[in-house]
């Protein structure tokens, strides 16, 4: 008998059980996760479920159910602690070993932390996981004034949810502009206009210095020397992908677990997939880590190809999303390395595209409330990017139409 | 608590107990309906949890909003006029014994 292993159960490890299955493969399934949850979606973490819309037994992709069916041994609440590549044998934070002959690490993220002093006031809060999610829940239903540090998604989304429950919310940034890592100037302003619009204070070009805790409040004091008074403070300041284990494994790590386009790893019969990942995507020149949904499904799928001897290279068009008030932004391709911009529709409308080109191909499109536009993007990037660039500005020109230009 | 029933492009069929206030995919999910994907988690973001409402049913649902719309435009199964994004339907008593049919695939 067989026996595969995956080591993390997130999003990318329940894909690989998925796909395992659904392949064909009958023989056994070992599921290791860190977390006390079955595979679960972290999406709503910083949306539906912050907002009470939602509980934790409806954020699981399967119920238990699934899991004694399609017989995946499940541990959870135990971490892999060591890993011995020659002798396939991984070791557990129980004690217990496993032996495999396919291993997949999906071990995702965890989130970049404070260390400074007051760091560990109970007013701090992350978002990662549920058990972080229900933390900052509890805190910002008696949390009048929510501080969050970094205007990333997380934190972006975060701000919209506390102001929409009407809290004094200061978002502080130490870019120039919100999202900078990933959108072009005019998708930062509009979320920018979108934010103040609501009430939400903007401190861009800002930076923690340090924090004061007092009873009364936490202050949190930036490097201007201004000062903000905080019953809530949520760090969304990136995470680093988790490969201590495959790293003490002596497994080739560099940004991520490095991976070839067939989620192959270093190490033998070791494969890897999802956040923890620096991977090859057969569209692109450099390997590269990507935090989403998409990547975490598809390079699940890809893994799981592998162990079943199908050799399937990576060359899914990346995508993602995030929901900030009533608007709704669509991501596709990466617009590292664009020379051009395009803009379809009017910012100031609530509703337009922004087409990044490099030359002449467009390579990424971010949408904001055009979900026809996103998805015709994706076939648009998945086709190569060469479209008419007179066209992609005209809205009188249906987008779905593009490919025959 | 209202009882819908799923049917598969092959002919199976089961019917499920869904509260009210879930939406369809959630309840297709929680009960190992395979044949719905939910890549985004319910986000209207990928259009895999694609459904056809019975034509029983049809008129009985509300529209759908203008994005589920541009959605279904790029569902895996090309969309017919009775398709949903399961995401979107949020069960109430009134649907008490819904039926749907379940697209050969999602991706």
């Amino acid at each position: 008998m067989t026996r595969h292993v995956i080591v993390g159960a997130g999003q990318a490890g329940l894909q690989v059980v998925e796909a395992l299955r659904r392949d064909g493969y009958d023989d056994e399934l070992v599921l290791v996760g860190a977390e006390t949850w079955l595979p679960y979606q972290r999406p709503p973490l910083s949306k539906k479920f912050l907002q009470g819309e939602t509980t934790a037994e409806r954020l699981l992709f399967r119920p238990q159910d699934f899991y004694v069916k399609q017989r995946v041994d499940t541990r959870l609440g135990v971490a892999a602690s060591a890993l011995d590549t020659a002798a396939h044998r991984l070791t557990l934070s129980d004690g217990s070993t496993v032996d495999y002959d396919g291993l997949v690490l999906t071990t995702g993220a965890r989130v970049r932390r404070l260390t400074m002093p007051g760091a560990d006031d109970e007013r701090v809060c992350y978002l990662r996981g549920l058990d972080d999610a229900a933390r900052l829940k509890a805190r910002l239903e008696s949390a009048e004034r929510v501080v969050i540090l970094g205007a990333g998604f997380i934190g972006l989304e975060v701000a919209a949810v506390a102001r929409k429950a009407g809290r004094q919310v200061t978002v502080v940034e130490a870019q120039s502009r919100v999202l900078q890592r990933v959108v072009a100037p005019t998708v930062s302003s509009f979320f920018e206009a979108l934010h103040r619009g609501h009430g939400v204070e903007l401190r861009l070009d800002a930076r923690l210095a340090r924090l004061e805790p007092t009873p009364e409040a936490l202050a949190v004091v930036l490097d201007d020397g201004s000062v903000l008074a905080a019953d809530l403070l949520l760090v969304g300041i990136g995470v680093e992908p988790e490969v201590a284990v495959a790293e003490a494994a002596g497994i080739h790590c560099a940004g991520g677990i490095v991976v070839d386009e067939f989620a192959r790893t270093s190490a033998p019969d070791v494969l890897a997939a999802g956040d923890c990942t620096c991977h090859r995507n057969l569209r692109y020149p450099a390997p590269h880590r990507i935090e989403s949904v998409q990547n975490a499904v598809d390079q699940g799928k890809v893994a799981a190809a592998t162990l079943l001897g199908k050799l399937d290279g990576y060359a899914a068009v990346p995508w993602f999303w995030s929901d900030q008030y009533d608007v709704k932004l669509h991501m596709v391709g990466l617009s590292g390395g664009h020379d051009s911009l395009i803009t379809r529709g009017v910012p100031e409308a609530g509703a337009f595209s922004v087409f990044y080109r490099a030359g002449e191909r467009v390579i990424a499109v971010d949408s904001i409330n055009r979900p026809a536009e996103h998805m015709a993007a994706r076939k648009l990037i998945a086709a190569g990017g060469r479209c008419d660039p007179d066209r992609l500005a005209d809205t009188a020109v249906d987008l779905k139409t593009i490919l025959d230009s | 608590m209202p009882k819908v029933t799923f049917i598969t492009a092959g002919g199976d069929s089961r019917t499920l107990d869904i509260p009210a206030g879930w939406t369809l995919m959630e309840g297709a999910v929680q009960n190992d309906i395979r044949e719905i994907a939910a890549e985004c988690g319910g986000g209207c973001a990928c259009a895999t949890c694609h459904v056809f409402i019975d034509s029983s049913w049809v008129d009985k649902l509300g529209p759908c909003a203008a994005a589920e719309a541009d959605l279904l435009e790029c569902t895996a199964v090309p969309r017919a006029p009775n398709s949903r994004l399961s995401c979107q339907v949020r069960l109430t008593a009134a649907l008490d014994g819904l039926v749907v049919h379940l697209p050969e695939r999602q991706t």
